[in-house]
């Protein structure tokens, strides 16, 4: 793909998954709001959280959008203050994009499971 | 007889600042100021002006810190302390005493594709732009450039960034994005797009806080981003 393609379309990933994470966000800390009024333990946690597909697909939609978000403007931010640009920071950025995903995936099973 | 103390860049990209003191005069701008210093005070300085009334783009420099256009910003509105520290703009090789080398920034334009290219020949009709229309409308926005170089001084990315076309140069770009009577129109969203143009862009928003023509290219880079993205989608980035 094309340098100009492939940035314009890392510019609308990058909008579109601050856009799903700006909602997962408020829906996370509401819940840690809610959920430690009357105290919290992690048996309640997981009552909450275990079997509940709800709660899967939510966590996963999470993960996923910072697997997208956060390796895209890492990008711009080793550009520009190291220098560093071209094809080896690509594949590094994608090595920690699914760094990223593995160790997301395996805290939302965990709590799933 | 009131002073004003000022300190000037001398020398190249290795000088140093070097003090004057310059009669405090009502009304009195910046540019006065340095003709003041080199007519009577020190004549080997360098700097650059030519209309001195806010059209020609040429007489920019750092005053106390940020880029201004010299010739319309009064001392009064600038000076702290009765102080002034003048400097060439930033993010362009000094070439001497106040004088930036404007090459590199009017280049960009030209890699931004700011010509405009015509499908028409002078035994055609002129081409019917409505005043009121949307693409009109945003290309008048922009228009009134005079390509003084403050928001390239200005913007962030274009110092951590050498490549980036700069705020000037997108601006221009967009106005021709909005000209229907333009043919070039791929090539120029290809020559926008990327590492080096729109998508660099961290709305930081200096370039439209410093336009001394209250532009904002901070608008129209994000246009460029919006229709770059919607070339990419048809496939013709």
């Amino acid at each position: 793909m094309k340098a100009t393609r492939s940035q314009a379309l890392l510019w609308i990933a990058q909008r579109a998954s601050a856009a799903v994470l700006g909602v997962c966000v408020l829906v996370h800390l509401a819940t840690i709001i809610y959920a430690v009024r009357g105290g919290l333990s992690g048996a309640e946690i997981l009552a909450r959280t275990r079997g509940n597909a709800a709660w899967l697909a939510f966590y996963s939609l999470f993960v996923l959008a910072v697997t997208v978000h956060a390796p895209i403007g890492l990008r711009a931010v080793l550009g520009e203050w190291l220098g560093w640009r071209g094809r080896s920071r690509d594949l590094v950025l994608l090595a920690f994009a699914m760094l990223l995903a593995a160790m997301g995936m395996r805290a939302v099973f965990a709590v799933f499971a | 007889m009131t002073l004003l103390r000022v300190s000037v860049w001398r020398g190249g990209a290795q000088g140093a600042f070097r003090e004057y003191e310059v009669p405090r005069r009502e009304s009195q701008t910046v540019l006065d100021v340095v003709t003041h210093i080199q007519r009577h005070l020190d004549a080997t300085l360098a700097y650059r002006y030519a209309c001195r009334v806010g059209m020609c783009g040429s007489c920019a420099m750092t005053v106390n810190g940020a880029p201004r256009w010299t010739c319309r910003t009064h001392v009064d509105k600038v000076a702290v302390d009765g102080r002034l520290e003048v400097a060439p703009l930033r993010n362009l090789p000094p070439i001497r005493d106040l004088v930036a080398d404007m090459r590199e920034f009017f280049d960009k334009w030209a890699r931004a594709k700011g010509q405009f290219k015509g499908g028409t020949t002078r035994k055609e009709d002129f081409a019917h732009v409505a005043p009121a229309s949307g693409p009109r409308k945003l290309a008048d926005a922009a228009i009134e450039c005079i390509g003084c170089g403050v928001c390239h001084a200005a913007c962030d990315v274009v110092a951590w960034n050498p490549d980036y076309l700069g705020p000037a140069a997108l601006n221009r770009a967009w106005t021709l994005v909005n000209d229907e009577r333009d043919t070039a129109q791929v090539e120029r969203l290809r020559a926008v797009a990327g590492d080096a143009g729109c998508h660099s862009c961290h709305t930081h928003m200096s370039c439209t806080d410093r336009c001394p023509k209250q532009l904002s290219p901070t608008a129209g880079i994000a246009g460029l981003k919006r229709a770059t993205l919607a070339a990419a989608l048809r496939g013709e980035l």
